[in-house]
């Protein structure tokens, strides 16, 4: 199952039709402790580049954008009650959302584990 | 010094210089532990005797009578007050020394303001007096609009809103209603990333979509890409000048000239107008409307020891949308509050009121005070010294803590500095504990954004030469512990009436209700 990154620090798994989104070790890292996650509604219509998703933080909080256009089918709902799975399992147990992709040609905009590793190592 | 807790006692350490000595009540000289109020509580103690009423009101409450008892703490009013002041003597404010927190101007508050805020004609009014009854009131209001059009260059201004997030609500609803009046329905506000964070949720919140602008190397709103983005769907852009990286937008007329001739307006925030007061007019420099902080730029009390108040500043073109109520001298010299719009009205297309009444009376009549006991000469030297004072504190620290715009030229009114260079685990937030130890008020810290690790620091001109080394002085030395990695500075503050907070499980698991024993 491929793993795709953005530059705003989110990662997608993708199965057919359908991705998996949460933000990489190296962002909730840089967030801190998080302390509330504000997660998308079943069946709302994201767009590429919208944020249907906050993290709150000790420091701030930030948007997660969509990495691709879609339709959101679940939200991973462990959160409201640990918010802390962001910080010890940000690439497994601590995704965000799930969604149907509507053009999966977005994709070819992200990048792979070695370039996101990087672009991070870059910043 | 001015630390108020220089010892650095706390009641459970038991003891401190004398090691072998307690007192009975865990209490030492001036130092004070308090409980809760509920704690001390007794049953039956109150502060007020009722009269026992002719006949009970209970029966007529039929459903509504309470089951539960309300769970009030019974004391009397010495314990009250007591309990409040013991509590108060555990806290910092700007009366104890000083309160560097970026962007909020915590500068001091002359008491000649106080003063004239507490003459009983000024003191004892009631928003439902009617006009003729309070000239004097209306003179104070009609003044102080007319000094901070004065002072702005602008052409209106709206004296209703209560602070500076309301402020921006009205100007960004006069922006709305006269974008309505030409039917235009643009639906776009830029915000550059060097704004205030409220520029955003304030356009939000008028129904404009955000889009963001980045900063420049520099810290500086990003020109090329803001000129780029300008389009038939703009509605306007917010800008914070100076900005949150304490730099002046130099581009700021370009920018104000291109979004006129691409039909947007240009809203500015004036929180920071302290480092450009007597300097500099925003509507020389293109502004339409702009919030003036009365409760930072021109001392009145806040941060919890008054309301804040937000006047809107604007344009001529944005003038006639301005909201009701706002004053006018009358032929005969005296000041008219116009309440409802007439044919006569200066404001025919007024988009409605900001509040109920006129606006914070208590703040004007400081805030006019300080106006006139400084003068034009004296507002100048205000400006000059904040931006001088910090400037000291940047060029003091250089080599000492990271100033990723220090090579942007001089600061206004505040000096930032990052992160970078402390040792590995230690962060901004160790730093800001420290300063509790050495008996400062933290600086902001984590903002702005754009900046890793961000400290602002913001000494107003409040603050002498000695005072400002003092604070230096802390600085440099928190510093140097942070990039030492002195494992101390990870669990300070060591002196405060509290330790450090688990900040993380307050907001996680905040414990917001008093259960009595019952564990939260």
């Amino acid at each position: 199952m491929p793993r795709y990154f953005t530059q705003d620090h989110e990662w997608i798994d993708v199965d057919g039709d359908t991705g998996t989104v949460g933000i990489t070790d190296y962002a909730q890292g840089q967030l801190g402790d998080i302390t509330f996650v504000e997660l998308p509604e079943a069946g709302a219509a994201v767009k590429k580049g919208d944020a249907p998703c906050v993290v709150d933080s000790v420091k701030a909080a930030s948007d997660v954008y969509a990495p691709v256009s879609g339709t959101v089918i679940e939200a991973n709902g462990a959160l409201d009650s640990e918010p802390e799975l962001v910080n010890t399992d940000a690439e497994g147990s601590g995704w965000l959302f799930r969604l149907t992709l509507s053009d999966p040609g977005e994709l070819d905009g992200l990048m792979d584990r070695a370039a996101y590793d990087g672009f991070v190592a870059g910043l | 010094m001015n630390a108020p807790n220089a010892s650095g006692w706390r009641p459970e350490m038991g003891s401190a210089d004398a090691a072998d000595q307690v007192t009975a009540s865990g209490d030492r000289a001036l130092m004070l532990e308090e409980p809760l109020i509920f704690e001390l509580a007794a049953p039956g103690t109150t502060g007020v005797d009722f009269d026992p009423p002719a006949a009970s009101p209970l029966t007529s409450l039929g459903k509504f009578l309470r089951k539960d008892p309300l769970a009030l703490p019974g004391l009397s009013e010495p314990e009250t007050v007591r309990h409040y002041t013991r509590l108060s003597r555990q806290n910092y404010a700007i009366d104890l020394g000083p309160f560097p927190l970026g962007s909020c101007t915590m500068k001091h508050n002359p008491r000649l303001n106080e003063k004239v805020a507490r003459l009983p004609g000024f003191a004892d009014l009631h928003p439902l007096s009617p006009q003729q009854a309070v000239p004097g009131a209306l003179e104070v209001i009609n003044q102080l609009a007319f000094w901070l059009i004065e002072l702005t260059g602008m052409h209106g201004v709206a004296m209703s809103p209560k602070a500076g997030a309301h402020g921006e609500l009205c100007g960004v609803l006069c922006i709305k209603a006269a974008l309505q009046a030409r039917g235009d329905d643009r639906k776009v506000m830029l915000v550059p990333e060097s704004a205030h964070g409220t520029n955003p949720a304030t356009a939000a919140f008028a129904g404009f979509a955000i889009e963001n602008i980045p900063a420049n190397a520099e810290g500086r709103v990003d020109l090329a890409a803001l000129l780029a983005r300008l389009g038939p769907d703009v509605a306007g852009v917010m800008i914070t000048n100076p900005n949150t990286c304490g730099l002046f937008e130099r581009d700021m007329k370009a920018i104000s000239d291109a979004v006129h001739a691409a039909g947007g307006y240009v809203y500015c925030d004036g929180a920071n107008f302290n480092a450009i007061v007597g300097k500099v007019r925003p509507g020389d420099l293109g502004i339409d409307a702009m919030h003036i902080n009365l409760h930072k730029t021109f001392s009145t009390p806040h941060g919890g020891g008054g309301p804040g108040s937000g006047p809107v500043v604007l344009s001529k073109a944005l003038s006639p949308f301005g909201p009701l109520p706002y004053t006018v001298r009358e032929a005969d010299g005296s000041v008219r509050l116009v309440e409802e719009e007439d044919g006569a009205s200066e404001h025919p297309q007024g988009f409605g009121r900001m509040a109920a009444f006129h606006g914070q009376m208590g703040m004007f009549t400081r805030a006019l005070a300080y106006i006139l006991s400084h003068g034009a000469d004296g507002l100048r030297q205000v400006a000059e010294d904040a931006v001088l004072n910090a400037n000291y504190v940047l060029r003091s620290l250089d080599g000492e803590l990271d100033a990723p715009f220090g090579a942007s030229g001089p600061c206004m009114h505040e000096a930032l500095f990052s992160d970078a260079g402390l040792a590995d685990g230690f962060s901004t937030l160790d730093i800001a504990k420290g300063l509790i130890d050495e008996g400062f008020h933290p600086m902001t810290v984590y903002f702005p954004l754009v900046v890793h690790g961000a400290m602002l620091v913001e000494p107003t001109e409040t603050e002498s030469k000695a005072g400002l080394d003092r604070f230096i002085a802390s600085l440099r030395s928190l510093a140097q512990r942070a990039k030492q990695g002195d494992p101390a500075l990870k669990s300070a503050p060591h002196f405060a009436p509290r330790r450090r907070l688990d900040e993380t499980q307050a907001a996680r698991k905040p414990v917001l209700v008093w259960k009595g024993d019952q564990p939260a």
